[in-house]
């Protein structure tokens, strides 16, 4: 049956998580073993429901009526909070958690795939529990017991959601020059003084409390990132009984007007500015995870998730609009066949023009071929954490370093084309906001820009994956396409194995090359050509692992998958040979190029 | 308070849904196939009264092996156990032959009332509460769009087109709801996980004494003999307002007995 749903298509993760990927053989390991494909099914289907019925139908109204401050309160549209109630009733908070701590033990790859319909249907109203989630992990992982009694349970209960407040109006990228201060007190807790900028859900009335996860110094310790520390910054304070105590001090300043993103709040946040005193006295009263100074390596050892997570949003935003667009193509009539012209005959569906079917299989390669992607990702997140060897955790380990970058910044290029390429085939419409197909473009645009932008990834895959442990991310990855394209002998994809191949080999020389220069600054002038490239190839070997999955398929879901894979192998694969060619050049032009003359 | 709420497994009534050629019947293969919409507030209604007085709730169907997802999703929302009635020779049975299936299957079941959804969205013929009260000899209390227990008593509002009837009967009784009654809880996550642990009995048309020669589309009392697509939408008319456009819309409206 074709999918009817215009947020994802769950006939596409079936298939990638069961056709492919196979998720069920998960449920063997230890972790897993009160699962089995009925559960999965079983939450993917309540996930399709709540999405459809509760987070899609006020996408809209949320974007046209974005958050407002009144009396220093933030004031969202009703449908929010509704949603994001009968989202944390379901248990769907808990999906990944472990089971000590009240969660479902679900796959991460199972997990991503049910918060996709999510992201999907409603970006703005996911957000929020996608934050509290990433932070409640991120306090599992390197929180002290009594924090994670204390905070994580509230928030997997739903009751408390959570933000992670890095960035400040002066540090954004360079987190280094962060000023916010942490002046530990003699109880054993920190007061904070500082600005923090750009954070989403840092202020709203969906919660009885915030849980704030905060960067700041501490005086005295290291410079630049090296002293960098974590902390636990509530709203309200705690009791010992976990009862809501004092207001602390950490007040919303202002709330940033987006492009996108509208339902979600993003904040200026004061922290000890005295407005309100915890204690008799001015300071936001924070509470120190893990050990001093080791802030941000706390924080980055949840960015891999944090990332493909984002990723995941970019490409289920580029989804949705694929679907959107396709419907649309199918009963929009307009003009006629080049082979049959005459008047009286009547108009055909758009879907008939072979332009309009070229730019549809372009959003699809790039909205299905980053799902996968995501999912790959996601999959290798559980191999690293539940693989029965250390040598198979090891290896999951360094591929999924590697691909991180790829897997968050590839999503976050081309599903928005995937977006621009909806409207287009809209025409008109499309430009209007009477079709949703522009908010889906305004919301997908921040996922560039946040979670490191384009610059960041692509500075962090040429700059450091690609050199690690002596290049050993970048050889096991060649290996792992090379033994995709081994597969494919013998099959209808032998050529497009052939051409990976060859991309494969000259990814390899083009890395030699750009390190082999001398000049770092020359080599890394060319990074983002290098992350396009490197992303281009990456999609295209998860193209034609898909292809060789559908192999044995003949509906016309399985011919689609042998149609996208092809477009991708013949209209999208060459391109990375004129970047290869750019970057073996060793270009100077953006490099040499003076501020004067721009 | 022990209750048998009647499950059946149905195609979406969101997605494209056919009959067979070979023999007319329902195509469940190819359907993408859900729990019927309307049975679920009987569910809802179920556990909700269960909640309050105590007791269990057990789910019945009658259908193929891919029914055990209707099952699934019934105890996923909080139903305690299920029997699962599945045998090929049940395959095309009419309204009055299946009747006689969940008879036979209530018969070697204990309860205090058996509540069901006021049609299935596939035939929608809304016939087989009262073909149950027939023959287990049971009160019919049908069209609730409220539910009362009261000791060994059900009282239910029937929903009308004007208002309701209230009506009440001794239990043992057989009700069935309207989606005006409540809304049905989704499934927790938790309860996606404990249903995987509830017992499902499976019986065959043996284990109920029935003869297989007695079901089934070869004697069903009624059959399909015929169907056609729905016709493609026409053109569309094209209205000119000439100053009196409002005028032509409504006698295209009342053309059509719209109004």
């Amino acid at each position: 049956m074709p999918s009817s749903s215009l947020i994802l298509s769950r006939r596409d993760l079936d298939f990638l998580l069961n056709e492919w990927l196979d998720v069920e053989s998960l449920t063997k390991r230890a972790r897993f073993t009160e699962h089995s494909r009925e559960t999965f099914d079983a939450v993917l289907d309540l996930a399709e429901q709540i999405a459809t019925e509760h987070f899609a139908p006020h996408n809209r109204k949320a974007d046209e009526n974005e958050p407002r401050m009144v009396d220093g309160k933030v004031q969202l549209i009703p449908e929010v909070a509704e949603a994001l109630t009968v989202f944390a009733e379901a248990g769907l908070m808990a999906g990944e958690f472990d089971e000590e701590f009240g969660g479902m033990q679900l796959p991460h790859v199972v997990g991503q795939a049910v918060f996709a319909w999510f992201k999907a249907a409603n970006v703005g109203t996911s957000a929020y529990p996608f934050l509290t989630m990433g932070n409640a992990r991120l306090l599992l992982a390197h929180g002290s017991r009594e924090q994670i009694d204390t905070y994580v349970a509230p928030e997997i209960e739903g009751r408390w959601f959570g933000t992670m407040a890095l960035s400040e109006p002066q540090a954004g990228s360079s987190l280094s020059d962060i000023t916010t201060k942490a002046v530990p007190q003699d109880d054993g807790t920190y007061r904070l003084t500082g600005n923090k900028m750009w954070i989403s859900g840092g202020d709203h009335e969906l919660t009885e409390n915030i849980v704030h996860l905060v960067l700041a110094k501490i005086p005295g310790g290291p410079p630049g990132v090296k002293g960098i520390s974590l902390f636990i910054v509530p709203k309200f304070l705690v009791n010992a009984d976990g009862s809501l105590g004092e207001r602390n001090d950490v007040v919303l300043a202002g709330l940033n007007h987006k492009m996108g993103y509208r339902g979600t709040t993003n904040t200026l946040l004061n922290f000890g500015e005295g407005v309100h005193t915890p204690g008799g006295r001015a300071g936001a009263v924070g509470y120190l995870v893990g050990e001093q100074h080791r802030g941000l390596t706390y924080m980055f050892h949840m960015m891999n998730e944090a990332r493909i997570g984002v990723g995941m949003g970019a490409t289920v935003l580029g989804y949705t609009g694929y679907l959107h667009a396709l419907e649309y193509a199918r009963t929009r009539t307009q003009g006629r066949p080049p082979a049959g012209k005459d008047p009286a005959t009547p108009m055909v569906p758009i879907v008939e023009h072979a332009d309009v079917r070229r730019m549809l299989l372009a959003a699809k390669s790039y909205a299905e071929g980053g799902l996968a992607l995501g999912l790959y990702c996601a999959r290798l997140v559980d191999e690293e954490q539940t693989a029965e060897t250390a040598d198979e955790r090891a290896r999951a380990h360094l591929l999924l370093e590697m691909l991180t970058p790829i897997a968050k910044a590839w999503p976050s290029q081309w599903g928005p084309v995937a977006d621009d390429l909806a409207i287009q085939v809209h025409g008109g419409y499309g430009y209007t906001r009477d079709y949703p197909v522009e908010q889906f473009y305004r919301d997908n645009r921040l996922n560039p820009i946040h979670e490191g932008t384009q610059g960041v990834q692509s500075l962090d895959l040429l700059g450091r994956k690609v050199v690690m442990q002596g290049g050993a991310g970048l050889a096991l990855l060649g290996e792992t396409i090379t033994a995709t394209t081994a597969r494919a002998a013998g099959t209808q994809w032998a050529g497009f194995a052939a051409d990976l191949d060859a991309a494969v080999a000259r990814l390899a020389s083009v890395t030699a090359t750009l390190w082999g220069a001398g000049d770092p600054d020359v080599t890394l002038a060319n990074s983002h050509v290098y992350l396009e490239a490197a992303g281009h190839l990456v999609v295209a070997w998860l193209w034609l692992e898909q292809a060789l999955a559908a192999e044995a398929g003949t509906t016309d879901f399985h011919e689609g998958k042998r149609a996208a894979a092809r477009y991708f192998w013949r209209w999208e694969l060459p391109r990375t040979r004129a970047w290869f060619d750019l970057l073996e050049s060793l270009d100077r032009t953006v490099l040499d190029t003076r501020d004067a003359w721009l | 308070m022990n209750i048998v709420v009647l499950v059946k497994q149905v195609p979406d009534s969101g997605s494209e849904r056919k009959l067979d050629p070979a023999d007319n019947t329902v195509a469940r293969a190819a359907a993408d196939n859900v729990i019927n919409e309307m049975d679920e507030y009987a569910i809802e209604e179920a556990l909700t009264i269960k909640e309050a007085q105590g007791g269990e709730v057990t789910v019945l169907t009658v259908g193929p092996d891919s029914a055990t997802d209707a099952i699934r999703k019934a105890l996923s929302m909080g139903a305690d156990k299920a029997v699962h009635v599945v045998d090929d020779a049940i395959h095309g049975s009419c309204a009055v032959q299946t009747s006689a299936v969940i008879a036979a299957a209530l018969g070697q079941m204990e309860y205090d009332l058996v509540m069901c959804g006021a049609e299935a969205t596939d035939a929608q013929l809304s016939v087989m509460p009262a073909l149950l009260a027939e023959r287990l000899g049971l009160p019919q209390l049908s069209g609730a769009r409220k539910v009362t227990i009261e000791g060994g008593t059900a009282k239910v509002e029937r929903q009308t087109d004007g208002g309701f009837w209230a009506l009440e009967a001794p239990l043992p009784a057989i009700i069935s709801t309207w989606d005006t009654i409540n809304e049905p809880r989704y499934p927790s996550f938790k309860g996606i996980m404990a249903a995987k642990k509830k017992p499902v009995e499976t019986r065959s048309l043996a284990d109920l004494g029935l003869d297989a020669g007695s079901v089934g589309l070869a004697s069903a009392t009624s059959k399909v003999l015929d169907f056609a697509g729905r016709p493609p939408k026409g053109e569309g008319v094209k209205v000119t307002d000439e100053g009196d456009g409002a005028q032509k819309f409504v006698d295209y409206l009342a053309g059509q007995k719209i109004v």
